[in-house]
């Protein structure tokens, strides 16, 4: 069995995020970079399927060279090998663009299943991995959170806003992964250590038969004219208890205004 | 360029490794289990699963490959958050297992150490008994004798971390074997003879295990014998000498800690209308905290580094772990008054810090000893 786990690298999640207003793209100075943590759930779920089923698994980053840590960092958690796609035509590509490039990618290897995280913690369009089965008309099975392999066959438990569906679909198959899916281990210093001589291979847009046309800023369908940060919070209503036993009436009126309840 | 304290990239990517658990695993548990005095078993697996307790042995035996240097980043990346836990890992590798690496025969590594690299138990280490731990000759009162093909231990010994876990397997006891003659010798969880007392009630370390031990006609094989017989004194001493760079390390984690926390404080907590850290009698205490932080942790690196290069290192281990641990009693005391009433509870990591520094200044070499060991080696 071959599983491919596509990796993305982000600005810190819990650092202040800035937009570097010449190329309106995120400011990779300004924030340390790292493995998306979403992605952490997608890889937990592929060392799970190495153990059960002794999958091999490959992780896939498109971006540029000095992304290289993050699929080191994704190796760290016992992957055994890596594949990058770096070439500057693809700064700048939409969540399409990013697609079409996973796929052309995905197309040159051999899998079984390929595991992506349902969303990045940057872009968060939640796009790619849909996209991606599109592309390759493949079963696309997203959101899961449980995943089961039995044979040729993949069943997910697939979550929405009132529970999930369980969803099955035969082999090969495209899927995305919640938070919910598991409780991801933390690398240990051998897998770190044993990352470093993994293989790892680099490819670029003409190595995958990509056209420059169809990726990076020139091809994307969206564009972004204006940024702004975000406005200072304002302040919220505070109900005081004045001790006549209103105070928990208006907390719920507050609650159905806002359709909480 | 030969001055370089830089860590591998390794390195640096696991300390980030083991900082991450450390603050999203063990920080948020750490007020509870240190108020119940409750060794917590489930985290302790948890950095078994990670590696910790293989760092610095080979992976023949289970172990990570990895150097002393790495060992003591993950000491001081736990004990910037938690003490207890900081020095379960350092007791755990440091007295547990390094001694069956450095001085156990092949049959004694094969069945102990692999279990004990992967963290699924622990090892213990009595050399203190009730008459002292510094003058270890003088104070023994612990004696082993043969009887056929087994030894008999008899005596007891105080203040032994990790030997009352659930998770323990063995505990290396010194015991004299004949006039002068003093030999370490295995002895499993579990032998009948071995009484295990209940915890102490320590002043910090709250949720390490720290137990008194007695003897009484402990009868294990003659093989249980660390090494050789009558070793035992030369193989502690060099034992200690490397517990004293991972103690510095933790004790460089508490000052790191006291920094992290009470620079975040003076931030957040507001007096006479303004953050207490636009004081400088606020922001200059905390300036000397990470004086204390980046020179005790360059003495521990220094050592660290002068034994990695096998280079005589006792006295630099013995400098570092006398500094590290007067300036972790300074650190705490300081950063428990920037805390003011809230740094007396133990909800806050400052207010467990005070508890746990003194130690620092006592085990594994009291700053006594360590002075003496600096002016001997002055020729003093």
């Amino acid at each position: 069995m071959k599983v491919l786990v596509p990796v993305k690298r982000v600005p810190d999640t819990a650092g202040e995020k800035k937009i570097d207003p010449n190329d309106r793209t995120v400011d990779r100075e300004s924030v340390e970079s790292v493995l998306c943590p979403v992605n952490e759930f997608a890889i937990e779920e592929a060392v799970r399927l190495k153990e059960q089923h002794g999958a091999e698994v490959t992780v896939l980053l498109v971006g540029p060279e000095s992304a290289q840590p993050i699929v080191r960092k994704a190796l760290s958690y016992g992957l055994d090998a890596g594949l990058q796609v770096t070439d500057d035509g693809i700064a700048g590509s939409d969540a399409l663009g990013t697609a079409r490039v996973i796929a052309k990618a995905l197309e040159a290897e051999e899998f079984d299943l390929v595991l992506f995280g349902n969303q990045s913690t940057d872009a968060r369009t939640c796009l790619v991995p849909a996209a991606v089965a599109e592309l390759l008309d493949l079963p696309s099975l997203t959101y899961a959170r449980h995943l089961e392999v039995d044979g040729d066959t993949v069943t997910v438990h697939r979550e929405h806003e009132e529970g999930w569906d369980v969803v099955q679909s035969s082999l090969p198959a495209i899927v995305s992964v919640v938070e919910a899916i598991n409780e991801p281990r933390y690398p240990s210093f051998k897998g770190i250590m044993a990352a470093k001589s993994k293989p790892l291979a680099v490819k670029s847009l003409a190595d995958l038969g990509v056209s420059p046309e169809d990726v990076g800023s020139g091809a994307a369908a969206a564009t972004m004219y204006e940024f702004a940060d975000r406005p200072p919070k304002e302040a919220g209503t505070i109900v005081e208890d004045d001790g006549s036993g209103t105070a928990a009436a208006q907390l719920a009126d507050w609650m159905a205004e806002k359709k909480f309840v | 360029m030969s001055l370089s304290f830089a860590l591998s990239d390794e390195q640096e990517q696991f300390r980030k490794v083991v900082a991450d658990f450390a603050d999203t695993v063990v920080a948020p548990a750490a007020t509870e289990f240190n108020a119940e005095g409750r060794f917590p078993t489930d985290i302790v697996r948890q950095m078994g699963e990670m590696g910790l307790f293989g760092i610095p042995f080979t992976a023949e035996y289970g172990g990570m490959d990895g150097d002393y240097l790495t060992l003591c980043l993950a000491i001081e990346e736990i004990g910037r958050v938690d003490q207890s836990l900081g020095i379960t890992l350092e007791a755990g590798v440091g007295l547990g297992a390094a001694p069956l690496d450095e001085f156990g025969t092949e049959a004694q590594k094969q069945r102990w150490l692999p279990e004990l690299c992967r963290g699924e138990t622990l090892g213990a280490f009595g050399l203190t008994e009730t008459d002292g731990g510094s003058d270890v000759y003088g104070a023994t009162r612990t004696r082993a004798r043969v009887d056929g093909d087994e030894w008999v231990i008899d005596g007891g010994k105080q203040f032994i971390t990790n030997a009352g876990t659930e998770m323990t397997s063995i505990i290396t006891v010194t015991a004299f074997t004949g006039e002068g003659e003093m030999t370490s010798i295995i002895v499993p969880a579990g032998t009948p003879g071995l009484t295990i007392a209940p915890p102490y009630r320590k002043v910090g370390w709250h949720a390490s295990d720290t137990r008194e031990l007695t003897f009484d006609g402990v009868r294990v094989p003659l093989d249980h014998t660390l090494g050789e017989r009558g070793a035992g004194f030369r193989q502690f001493l060099k034992t200690l000498d490397d517990g004293r760079i991972a103690i510095s390390a933790l004790a460089v984690g508490l000052i790191q800690g006291c920094v992290d926390e009470c620079t975040r404080y003076a931030r957040e907590r507001h007096a006479f209308g303004k953050p207490i850290g636009d004081n400088q009698a606020i922001a200059f205490k905390i300036a000397d905290l990470e004086v204390a932080a980046q020179t005790a942790r360059q003495m521990y690196r220094y050592a660290c580094w002068r034994k990695m290069q096998g280079l005589p290192y006792k006295r630099e281990a013995s400098i570092a772990k006398l500094y590290s641990s007067e300036q972790a009693v300074t650190a705490a005391r300081e950063a428990t008054q920037i805390f003011g009433g809230m740094g007396f509870t133990t909800e806050t990591r400052v207010g467990r810090f005070y508890q746990d520094a003194k130690i620092l200044e006592i085990g594994e070499g009291t700053s006594e000893v360590q002075r003496m060991l600096i002016s001997r080696d002055l020729g003093l």
